[in-house]
């Protein structure tokens, strides 16, 4: 069964179109991303999700419920990370927890959560005196103390330092290890290459591409580049004649573009040895997704 | 599906959570409690004694207590609650709360009640120092009329407090309107003295807002000459309408989300 199930949405304020018409669907235990430049529509589309915005047209089902209508059933299975959200200043980390741990059903523990976001040493701490990456784990706590079966993390990194940005990806695996559906926006390439299981390119309101962060846009089916030096004394034309004419001389460096790199790869190799060789800086490359990111976002703003 | 917070309960988690956040910002508890009472110790000290030939000779002190309790009351409930709603809407904090199961009607509640809560200890507070200081006395037959007159008046404050957190564009024209609105009004309505001699369009003015009526129903429950219970249901029909006008606009126009720069059309909280 699917957990969210997105046909045809769209919203407009004013003359605005700021979501122009996104199918997508996210399947129980699954983590997908929307990634996209800001103000590509992720924002609105997660919040008319999250039950915080009406949409103008289309159907939007979250757990089974139309998040419009905002029942307490359905906010109890949620768990919501916003971009920005306050909190009591004059509370501390751990009254704040337990505070939001007491409207749901069955909450985690307190304590464990605190721990989980790494805040063990500031739970007594007031939150006015937290820095703005533990604020934003302090957002985190919130979003999951409530044992959500679906999390929404609307940027949830923006800010952090890299080991603070490795902690809660670690985090978010782990939610999902447990069987929890868990829909993420992003703008960080590496964060939903490293999370999700599927990702939405949304540009302009639209998405753009859709797939696995390997297969986004065609990556795994397009051309590899294979790249490497020329042992001292070749030239081009001392290459085997099997690998075609795909070859381009880059200074030092010769690329080959080629659609079957395996079998590219051992005629090189297969020659180099024969001639006692080294290949130097041997790689093999493919787009990577920023390229396709970067490609698709482009093209759907020009 | 586990079982689900009680109502009850959860009610009085969120008095507990906003009291403790009244007490922990020192501005609130300030203006709340000890600004009125330092008010009754000044003006106690220099004139308590001083009979009020319009109250039927009571002494100033026995006019003064309630007044200024009344004040205590409207600055905690109105300018507070304005305040207060408008800045943790700014901060997010009302987001925040919409995107859980609590209901937003035990938010609400949890506030005003929080806001009558303070609104009985200042109650004690100052009728304790009046009657340690200035020998106030309490007129024991009109006692429940006076908690029960002190219980609308908080509750209807509550909700034009909430009305105008409601109307008002942000968190810093909060306590701008909230003073603009009352502290005018406040001079001119049995606050602080006795308004029986001021011209007539004076008194015609101060009648139709609710802070008059609400001031002199609870100085009456003070006053030795009024006969029988001490309720005056006049002066309450009239908080009560202001109060019962204030919910309904506070339930119409409440936001949870800050204003976005007016780019965003006016959306209607739904309610649970």
């Amino acid at each position: 069964m699917a957990a969210i199930r997105v046909e045809g949405l769209r919203k407009t304020y004013g003359e605005v179109e700021a979501v122009a018409g996104i199918d997508f669907e996210v399947a129980e235990g699954e983590c997908f991303a929307l990634l996209g430049p800001n103000g590509a529509g992720k924002t609105t589309t997660v919040e008319i999700l999250e039950g915080y915005r009406r949409r103008s047209a289309g159907r939007v089902e979250v757990l089974g419920f139309d998040p419009e209508r905002g029942e307490r059933a359905f906010r109890e299975r949620i768990g919501i990370v916003l971009q920005s959200a306050g909190i009591d200043r004059e509370l501390s980390v751990e009254e704040v927890v337990t505070l939001f741990g007491g409207y749901y059903p069955h909450p985690r523990d307190a304590a464990e959560v605190i721990d989980l976001v790494g805040l063990g040493d500031k739970r007594t701490a007031r939150t006015k005196t937290l820095s703005g990456g533990q604020q934003r784990r302090l957002d985190l706590a919130l979003g999951i103390v409530g044992d959500p079966d679906l999390l929404f993390l609307d940027e949830p990194t923006t800010g952090f330092d890299p080991s603070a940005r490795r902690r809660s990806w670690e985090l978010v695996d782990s939610l999902r290890d447990l069987g929890k559906t868990i829909l993420l926006t992003t703008h960080y390439m590496d964060e939903a290459q490293n999370l999700a299981d599927r990702v939405a390119i949304i540009a302009a309101g639209r998405i753009v591409a859709e797939g696995s962060p390997e297969s986004l846009g065609g990556r795994d089916v397009a051309e590899a580049e294979i790249s490497f030096r020329l042992p001292a004394g070749a030239g081009l034309a001392d290459l085997p004649a099997e690998l075609g004419d795909g070859l381009r001389r880059d200074e030092d460096r010769v690329l080959l573009r080629s659609v079957a790199p395996t079998r590219d790869l051992h005629t090189l190799t297969g020659w180099a040895v024969a001639r006692g060789v080294e290949l130097e800086a041997l790689a093999v490359t493919r787009p990577s997704l920023e390229d396709v990111y970067l490609r698709l976002t482009g093209a759907a703003r020009g | 599906m586990a079982e689900r917070p009680a109502t009850g309960p959860l009610l009085l988690r969120q008095v507990r959570y906003q009291n403790k956040l009244f007490l922990r910002n020192p501005f609130s508890a300030f203006f709340a409690l000890a600004f009125p009472l330092m008010f009754l110790l000044l003006f106690g000290s220099l004139n308590g004694n001083e009979r009020l030939d319009v109250r039927g000779g009571i002494r100033f002190a026995q006019f003064l207590t309630p007044g200024l309790l009344a004040f205590a009351v409207i600055s905690t409930c109105y300018t507070g609650m304005a305040v207060g709603v408008a800045m943790s809407r700014d901060l997010g904090i009302l987001k925040r709360i919409r995107g859980t199961p609590l209901p937003t009607g035990l938010y609400v509640a949890g506030r005003i009640l929080s806001s009558m809560w303070f609104s009985l200890v200042s109650a004690v507070l100052m009728v304790a120092v009046g009657v340690g200081l200035f020998d106030v006395r309490i007129i024991w037959r009109m006692l429940p009329a006076a908690v029960v007159t002190l219980l609308l008046g908080a509750a209807c404050f509550c909700a034009l407090g909430l009305a105008v957190a409601a109307l008002i564009p942000n968190g810093e024209a909060a306590p701008v309107v909230a003073n603009f609105t009352f502290l005018p009004i406040a001079f001119i309505s049995d606050l602080f003295f006795p308004t029986d001699n001021a011209p007539a369009w004076v008194a015609a003015v101060a009648g139709v807002f609710p802070v008059k009526h609400f001031a002199l129903a609870l100085e009456d429950t003070f006053n030795p000459f009024v006969p029988g219970s001490g309720f005056g249901w006049g002066h309450l029909a009239v908080v009560a309408a202001w109060g019962a006008a204030a919910t309904v606009v506070a339930v119409r126009r409440f936001r949870w989300e800050p204003r976005a720069g007016g780019a965003r059309p006016r959306r209607r909280a739904t309610t649970t």
